[in-house]
């Protein structure tokens, strides 16, 4: 379904991502790993348009996305939610997911019709399905980083997206939080059949759920594989699970 | 469609204090029929900057720029033409709406700081254009002794012309408010990115904003003929673009109506101190000072607020 190809990404000298190839297919639970600074957050935000590559090519369902905006692109079916909590602030739990919802059916512009009485339902459904259905009323700067957090993935499900790109979902979660969402994620993959592309410092989570593993380091995808792959490749043990094995 | 938006019970006040405005002009002095008309149309002028500012996170430093561009069409087609006057109340917003499309068009290119520097060059522009261009504008003197229908050229007349006009503004920019296209737009405010990200396409929502709010500044440009009877350059200079800038800032510019607030602090101000001291911006100054520090939200965010509070648990509120 995604098609990374030879990405290459430099800020003034600086090679934040030199050479990743990344490929998902349709269904699959895949996760992307690597020390601080390997560059996966570049990837995801090159992916996802909010950065243009200097080199490479990405490929989603078979058409070339790399030049795409970001708007464009989720148009097409990328959602992605993001790892420093991005959501509307001053607005009820309940909006920031009708907004996405609202872009997604194409009434955004809509100037004229009431926004209480559209896309209610799937809005509602939505917040139903990440346990947030008690708090739709709540201003969504005021709730808890946990939930906060939730309410990001929920926002990137109102497009309903084909594939979804959580970067670090869980990042600053206690370890009960973390379980709980990874849970989440799992059950969300099944029932909505989404593609759902990750990454992750958690390394029990992620050989826990993951069904493939990239590993990057200092910008270069070292391999992509199973989870037991991975584990066995003695590249990555070197520069990565080395310690922590 | 009206019955979803307008709850009646939130709505009585208004109802109430339109039925007062209705019945004003036949006891109060002419002064206070002319005062309050001019609170109307700059009401409605700093409601129309307070869709892009405060509802689309703009910083549209120039507004008043498309203010006088509707007021200058105005009576340039009353006065250099032969058209019927309707023409030029419905050409004139217009007028506006198209300098906003083409001014927002470089402008939404930029983003915050950016795009308030150039928005405020380009508006100095028009602003140039219509001080210099003597021929037709008459420059700094402006135009004046605009001839208006007889329906509408006495005070009380044109008292119940703006009334009326700002009503229906005020219904249409409400619908709008509450509209999807309101909500994104609010949503943009607080964070373009992630909506960028959920695949709204940012300037062209913001574009849309401005044209529309370029547009009810047409229409307040409009109304200041009708009260004033002319135009001159000054109505359009920068500075007044920042009073406007102002009114929203203090009536509160997250909520609909502060603005409208605002504007009636500010033109009241204005005459009655004014009428004592030329330095009544000074006082103006120390207001906006204790405000600052006392009231973040604006006068009528600060009242939302306390009614949000009175009633919390009742209703989903949000502000009207």
């Amino acid at each position: 379904m995604l098609q990374v190809e030879g990405l290459h990404k430099s800020f003034e000298g600086f090679k934040a991502v030199d050479g990743a190839n990344l490929n998902v297919g349709k269904g699959e639970l895949v996760a992307v790993i690597g020390p601080n600074g390997a560059g996966k957050t570049t990837l995801f935000n090159m992916i996802t348009g909010q950065l243009k590559p200097d080199k490479g090519k990405i490929i989603f369902k078979n058409e070339d996305i790399t030049k795409l905006s970001t708007y464009q692109i989720c148009n097409r079916g990328i959602g992605r939610s993001f790892q420093i909590t991005n959501i509307f602030h001053r607005l009820t739990v309940f909006r920031n997911v009708q907004v996405s919802v609202l872009s997604r059916k194409k009434k955004s512009t809509k100037l004229f019709h009431s926004a209480r009485r559209i896309a209610v339902e799937e809005t509602n459904s939505i917040l139903e399905s990440v346990g947030l259905l008690d708090k739709t009323s709540e201003i969504a700067g005021s709730l808890s980083y946990g939930d906060q957090r939730v309410l990001e993935a929920a926002i990137a499900l109102g497009i309903d997206p084909d594939l979804l790109i959580l970067d670090e979902p869980t990042a600053g979660m206690s370890p009960e939080e973390t379980q709980a969402t990874m849970e989440l994620i799992k059950k969300l993959a099944a029932t909505r059949g989404l593609t759902i592309l990750f990454c992750e410092h958690d390394m029990d989570v992620v050989f826990n759920i993951a069904e493939s593993i990239m590993v990057m380091h200092q910008g270069l995808t070292i391999i992509q594989g199973k989870p037991e792959e991975v584990k066995n490749c003695c590249e990555v043990r070197e520069c990565y699970l080395g310690g922590s094995d | 469609m009206f019955k979803e938006h307008f709850r009646a019970k939130s709505f009585l006040p208004v109802i109430a204090l339109f039925i007062i405005l209705l019945f004003l002009p036949a006891v109060i002095p002419r002064f206070y029929t002319y005062l309050l008309a001019t609170i109307f149309v700059t009401a409605l002028l700093a409601m129309s900057l307070n869709m892009v500012v405060g509802h689309g996170g703009l910083f549209q430093f120039h507004h008043a720029a498309f203010y006088g561009v509707g007021a200058y069409a105005m009576a340039l087609i009353l006065t250099k033409t032969s058209l019927p006057a309707w023409i030029a109340f419905v050409a004139a917003p217009v007028a506006s709406a198209l300098a906003g499309l083409l001014i927002g068009l470089f402008c939404v290119r930029l983003t915050k700081l950016y795009f308030g520097m150039l928005q405020i060059s380009l508006g100095s522009l028009i602003w140039a254009i219509i001080f210099r261009w003597y021929s037709l504008t008459s420059g700094d003197d402006g135009i004046h002794g605009i001839t208006l229908p007889s329906l509408i050229s006495s005070t009380k007349g044109s008292y119940y012309f703006i009334l009326i006009v700002l009503v229906i503004c005020l219904i249409i920019m409400y619908l709008i408010f509450r509209s999807p296209f309101g909500e994104t737009l609010q949503a943009i405010r607080d964070n373009p990115d992630r909506c960028e990200a959920v695949g709204i396409n940012v300037r062209r929502h913001q574009l849309i904003a401005i044209v529309i709010a370029t547009f009810f500044a047409g229409i307040a440009g409009v109304l200041f003929v009708v009260v004033e009877g002319s135009v001159f350059p000054d109505m359009m200079f920068w500075v007044y673009s920042l009073e406007i800038f102002m009114m929203c800032l203090l009536g509160g510019w997250f909520t609909f109506g502060g603005p409208m607030l605002g504007a009636a602090i500010m033109v009241s101000l204005r005459s009655f101190i004014g009428s004592y001291t030329e330095y009544w911006t000074l006082i103006l100054g120390i207001i906006l000072i204790l405000l600052i520090f006392f009231l973040p939200e604006g006068v009528w965010g600060f009242v939302i607020q306390k009614i949000k509070k009175r009633a919390k648990g009742s209703v989903e509120g949000e502000n009207d």
